[in-house]
């Protein structure tokens, strides 16, 4: 039940500020309910979009990343979808990419700091070492 | 003297002939499978023979940017062409694993308006 999400909405561009405040308010209080945990709530402002989406040029986008089962998405969903005010929502699930960045960043410093070493076998141990890694994420 | 240079002349056409056949021969196994061993490939590119003009690299692979997030447009806005395309790997050079996430993230970017479906159409 450790699965991370990303889920990122917009919502309309004539919303006031505590508008905005209470309808996270809403979304925060309920991820717990559903047995999560938010991790970040990001506002990235307002921004143009690509196109129009329901006759709006702009939008108030809103990052959050929450972490939990799939139910808590659904529940979020559900309520992003009744909410008038989100015009559009995105769910990604991100702890597979995660893992593998973390990996990929614990073998470039474990490399790094081998190198400051004076040590032969090291580099060999870790070019090996990708292709073990590599493997188990392609299969993921 | 004249016949000398009439030998060289005549030396020099069937020499540039076969090479202005030769790009176009290579064109197509050059797109199909060479775009595929991109950083590998300058190497055998460069040997001498004109296989393929442009030795481009994957541009993640070099830089070593392993997270391609939909998020970040301005990065996934380079791949896309003018009206809005993803643009094909054997122009970009991105090797195939990158390729894939990249049309991903594209396609992510696309679903939250943050990347047009199409536009400025051409």
């Amino acid at each position: 039940m450790n699965r991370n999400y990303e889920l990122m909405f917009i919502v309309r561009p004539d919303m006031t500020d505590e508008d905005l405040g209470k309808l996270i308010a809403t979304l925060e209080a309920a991820v717990p309910a559903a047995g999560g945990t938010v991790q970040k709530i990001e506002r990235m402002g307002k921004r143009r979009l690509a196109y129009q989406v329901k006759k709006f040029h702009d939008g108030l986008f809103v990052l959050m990343m929450l972490e939990g089962g799939g139910a808590v998405i659904h529940e979020l969903e559900r309520r992003l979808r009744v909410t008038e005010q989100v015009i559009k929502f995105l769910t990604v699930r991100v702890d597979e990419t995660q893992k593998r960045l973390d990996k990929i960043k614990k073998l470039r410093d474990s490399r790094k700091k081998v190198s400051a070493m004076p040590a032969a076998a090291a580099p060999v141990a870790a070019e090996a070492a990708p292709v073990v890694v590599e493997a188990p994420a392609a299969q993921a | 003297m004249s016949e000398e240079t009439k030998e060289v002349a005549v030396a020099a056409t069937p020499t540039a002939r076969p090479e202005g056949g030769r790009p176009e021969r290579s064109g197509g196994p050059r797109f199909g499978g060479r775009p595929g061993g991109g950083p590998g490939g300058p190497r055998e590119g460069g040997g001498g023979r004109k296989f393929f003009r442009r030795k481009k690299v994957c541009k993640f692979c070099t830089e070593r940017i392993e997270d391609i997030n939909y998020k970040d447009y301005r990065l996934l806005g380079q791949f896309v062409a003018e009206n809005g395309k993803i643009v094909p790997r054997r122009l970009t050079g991105v090797c195939s694993p990158h390729q894939h996430r990249l049309a991903t993230a594209i396609k992510q970017a696309r679903n939250i308006a943050l990347l047009p479906f199409a536009g400025k159409t051409n």
